[in-house]
């Protein structure tokens, strides 16, 4: 088990540079989710990490220990790979067994090893078969058994669930969250999920065009985005977003609208973040919103529309049963401190 | 079949029947006249049904003296020349082609693509072309009169090295990603992981090299002078003009027939991997 | 081309590739750049020099009469030989694959051919064709016709031709069966649904489908009959009689090792070469209009 340091990490394929200075500590025993959209280099930075890619620039410690020239074999790490790269023409236990082998491991350790994570995973009556025998549950469980008999200091997730349906991947979530905690061993687990990554991660690293949004435990990121980018990506249905100006704690919606926000001492354009599920019915609220369609979802509701006046789209989500037909007008308050600011130029969070 | 008709279901079946006859007629000929006498082969018309010949006709061929008149060299000497050279052809071929599919595709090095060409040149060079030239260069490295002459110069080969290549292209990269966390060094990957993942590929390969190897013909016929070296399929040429002067077809056609039983027993007992080998290195 | 990830360089590569380059440039390359410089040397009559005579050897042979013969006479040879095979096999893989569960039984009686060596096929026929004893010069004889193919130069290409057809039947039945297997099954459905009989479906939908395949075959019957049917020709006629059989490969090898004109067959080879090298390129660019599809 140990700590990694990421220092002023940078990736370049030729003049094209995908990773950008990308710093980050991660604690001993610490579960971290890079979260981004496709493309956004969060599986480069993974793989760099593995010793699959080549270090362009900084530098990556494991247990403080630089790795950047190292084989990904001599870095004491285990991946667990998105299509699980299980060896088809080897058995389940030759699978487990085929990098303690290498290691010049003793038969009865390697059987011990294997054993012992076959029993934590309930795999074992499958160790005979081959991959093409397992179903998709089945060998994901095995693409883990072979990261834990290595026993090693890091454990490394490239999508791991997105090749489950949505059932098995809600259940294998959770039992990799209870095997980690029970291993307490350090891992990074990539995503492009927000709902995977918020349940999974003790911190999430959320990558945008190669640069790091943020980097903060599940609620910061919920409570305080530090950018209209990790607004939008974390929480379901995504926040609204409405150009505003903010003068003094107040903010003057596009409709003329007039909402109090905590942000004192401020004034000029700002874009203003609204989250659905913060949107309180108030017939006497400040905010108006034209209801177009309801969607039931049994334990709250869903009205898409705009805001009354204008064409930017809103959503609220209202707790129990609300009837309403389609051209609706309903108004709604919300508390100033849940009011998210943003600078219009860089979209970053304005500090509250 | 989207029609079920019983009279459109027996010309098909008429159509293919004839056809198997028409494409059989030469090999079951050749069957029976390895079952009749010398005598009887030589007089028309010749016998369209089996007699009872055939193991007097296979003694005679393999360890007598074959074909009287004639100084060559034994038929079972003949048939393991042949096998030798096919083997050495097939295996040899499939050797070095795994080689420097696995050199092209797993590494990046200087002049890769300068070693690619080479190799796909070999692909517009059948040996017709270069005969006399490529049999001087055998001649001067004194290997005429020799295994390694009769199947070295057939060795090299684009095709197989094209097959596999394409085989490597499309082991999943996570494959040599996953080894590599694993320890596993290139050799280490190449033995482990790669070949046992290709080996129908190799299968189906070895039949259509092994058929490539056995019915080598002008290539043997050029450098074997020695009658100890002679293959069974160029022996043939060799009985066809001894046929001349003293017919004796019940000979020359159960040698025919030991000629081609190995590649033919290859083909119908491994029919799945034969075709899967043709349509492959022929893609 | 190369995979996303590979290992570390190292000598290694080197080493592996080595042995298969090590063949390519001594049996290989090596000979073929000696035809070439061959083909613009002239021995001497006693074979004690050479003289270089730049493109002499292939004027030579531009204005010889018996090569334009040899060209015209391996073209009609190469086209008949496909024509026929492929043919005979597109009618036999066109039923074949009407018949659901026969096929496969079908086609393992249809497939023994392609593992029979060229110059085997060449000694079935011509035993079949022998004037005193041949079983179908018998039948021929009572139709009226007499059969003598070491007399007759037609009877000699006709056994030739068939001899080397026959035995690429079983090649092109399997490429033509796999090719129609694969057309999806409704699409044939739709085509009997629009009112097609079998015949018209054939030529219609099935036989269009399937023309990648058939150009395909094209290609690689005429490299074979170019280049492989030599046992054929050199065990059952020796390219004649007269020349009548004399096609370009059996040419080159019979200038070279009988006549010993080194020049003229090393010029021989060069243009024999130059058309591999365009039959290649044209299968090539077959195979990059297959990706497409």
């Amino acid at each position: 088990m140990a700590d990694i340091k990421l220092t002023d990490l940078t990736k370049s394929y030729g003049p094209t540079e995908v990773l950008h200075h990308i710093e980050g500590d991660i604690n001993d025993g610490e579960f971290i989710v890079i979260v981004g959209p496709s493309g956004c280099g969060k599986s480069t930075l993974l793989r760099m990490v593995a010793g699959l890619e080549t270090v362009s620039s900084g530098e990556i410690q494991i247990g403080g220990k630089r790795v950047n020239e190292l084989e990904p074999s001599a870095r004491d790490i285990a991946m667990v790979f998105q299509n699980y790269a299980l060896y088809p023409h080897m058995s389940v236990r030759e699978n487990m067994a085929y990098g303690l082998k290498i290691r010049k491991l003793s038969k009865a350790e390697i059987n011990r090893r294997v054993e012992e994570a076959a029993d934590i995973l309930e795999i074992r009556e499958y160790l005979d078969r081959k991959p093409r025998q397992l179903s998709g549950g089945q060998r994901q469980r095995v693409a883990m058994g072979r990261a834990i008999v290595r026993d090693p200091q890091v454990f490394l997730f490239d999508e791991p669930l997105s090749n489950l349906d949505a059932k098995l991947r809600v259940q294998m979530r959770l039992e990799i969250r209870k095997l980690q905690q029970r291993l307490g061993v350090t891992s990074i687990y990539v995503t492009h999920d927000q709902v995977e990554a918020m349940t999974l991660g003790d911190r999430l690293m959320v990558l945008n065009g190669g640069y790091v949004e943020q980097f903060g435990t599940p609620i910061e990121l919920y409570d305080r985005p530090a950018s209209v980018f990790v607004a939008g990506f974390i929480g379901s249905p995504a926040m609204n977003f409405v150009p505003a100006t903010s003068d003094n704690g107040v903010a003057t919606l596009p409709n003329d609208a007039q909402v109090s926000t905590s942000l004192g001492g401020h004034s000029g354009s700002v874009l203003i973040g609204l989250r659905p599920e913060h949107l309180i019915p108030d017939d006497a609220g400040a905010i108006s919103i034209d209801v177009e369609m309801v969607e039931q979802l049994g334990a709250n509701t869903l009205l898409h529309g705009t805001l009354s006046g204008t064409d930017h789209a809103m959503v609220a989500s209202v707790a129990g049963h609300v009837t309403a037909d389609g051209d609706s007008q309903h108004r709604f308050r919300i508390a100033p401190d849940l009011v998210h600011l943003f600078d219009l130029q860089t979209e970053k969070r304005l500090a509250i | 079949m989207v029609e079920n008709r019983p009279l459109a279901n027996f010309i098909t079946h008429l159509v293919l029947v004839l056809g198997v006859i028409a494409i059989a007629l030469p090999i079951w000929i050749t069957f029976v006249a390895a079952t009749h006498d010398e005598i009887r082969m030589a007089q028309a018309p010749l016998p369209l049904w089996p007699g009872n010949q055939l193991w007097i006709n296979l003694k005679q061929t393999l360890f007598g003296t074959g074909l009287s008149g004639t100084e060559t060299a034994p038929v079972w000497l003949m048939l393991f020349n042949s096998l030798s050279m096919a083997l050495m052809i097939s295996l040899g071929k499939i050797a070095i082609s795994l080689l420097s599919a696995f050199a092209i595709v797993y590494f990046k090095f200087p002049f890769r693509m300068t070693c690619f060409w080479m190799i796909f040149i070999t692909l517009m060079l059948p040996v017709e072309v270069r005969i006399l030239p490529t049999f001087e260069v055998v001649a001067n490295l004194g290997m005429l009169n020799s295994y390694w002459g009769l199947s070295i110069p057939l060795i090299a080969s684009a095709t197989a090295t094209f097959m596999f290549r394409q085989v490597f292209l499309t082991v999943p990269d996570e494959m040599l990603e996953s080894a590599r966390i694993d320890g596993a060094g290139p050799m280490r990957f190449f033995w482990d992981i790669l070949l046992p993942l290709s080996r129908t590929n190799i299968a189906a390969l070895f039949v259509i090299l092994f058929i490539f190897g056995w019915n080598q013909y002008l290539w043997p016929l050029l450098i074997t002078t020695d009658t100890s070296m002679t293959t069974i399929v160029m022996s043939i040429k060799q009985m066809l003009e001894a046929a001349e002067q003293s017919p004796q077809w019940n000979i020359i056609m159960t040698t025919a027939l030991l000629a081609m039983i190995p590649p033919i027993f290859v083909v119908i007992s491994m029919q799945k991997l034969f075709v899967q080998g043709l349509t492959e290195t022929d893609k | 081309m190369l995979k996303r990830v590979h290992f570390p360089s190292s000598p290694l590569p080197y080493l592996l590739v080595a042995p298969q380059l090590a063949i390519t440039l001594i049996f290989f390359i090596w000979p073929a750049s000696q035809a070439m410089y061959q083909s613009f040397l002239i021995e001497d009559a006693f074979g004690l020099g050479s003289e270089f005579v730049w493109f002499e050897n292939f004027q030579v042979l531009w204005e010889d009469s018996h090569y334009h013969a040899a060209f015209w006479r391996t073209a009609v040879f190469s086209v008949l030989v496909a024509a026929l095979s492929m043919g005979f096999a597109l009618i036999l893989a066109g039923f074949a694959q009407r018949v659901v569960r026969g096929a496969m039984f079908y086609r393992t009686l249809l497939i023994w051919p392609y593992a029979i060596a060229p110059v085997l096929a060449g000694a079935l026929w011509v035993f079949m064709f022998n004037p005193t004893l041949g079983i179908l010069t018998y039948f021929l004889k009572h139709l009226g016709i007499t059969w003598n193919h070491y007399l007759n130069g037609g009877q000699a290409m006709t056994l030739v031709i068939l001899a080397a057809a026959w035995k690429q039947v079983a090649y092109n039945f399997l490429f033509y069966l796999a090719a129609m297997q694969s057309i999806p099954n409704s699409v044939i459905e739709a085509a009997a649904i629009d009112g097609a009989g079998p015949g018209r479906r054939f030529w219609t939908i099935i036989f269009p489908l399937i023309s990648p395949t058939t150009f395909f075959l094209l290609v690689i019957n005429m490299v074979y009959a170019f280049f492989e049917t030599f046992g054929i020709i050199h065990a059952v006629t020796q390219g004649g009689p007269g020349s009548s059989t004399t096609i370009l490969v059996y040419k080159v090898f019979n200038d070279g090792f009988v006549g010993l004109d080194l020049g003229g067959s090393a010029a021989q080879s060069v243009i024999l070469m130059v058309l591999v090298i365009a039959m290649t390129v044209v299968q090539f660019r077959y195979v990059e209009r297959k990706v497409e599809y």
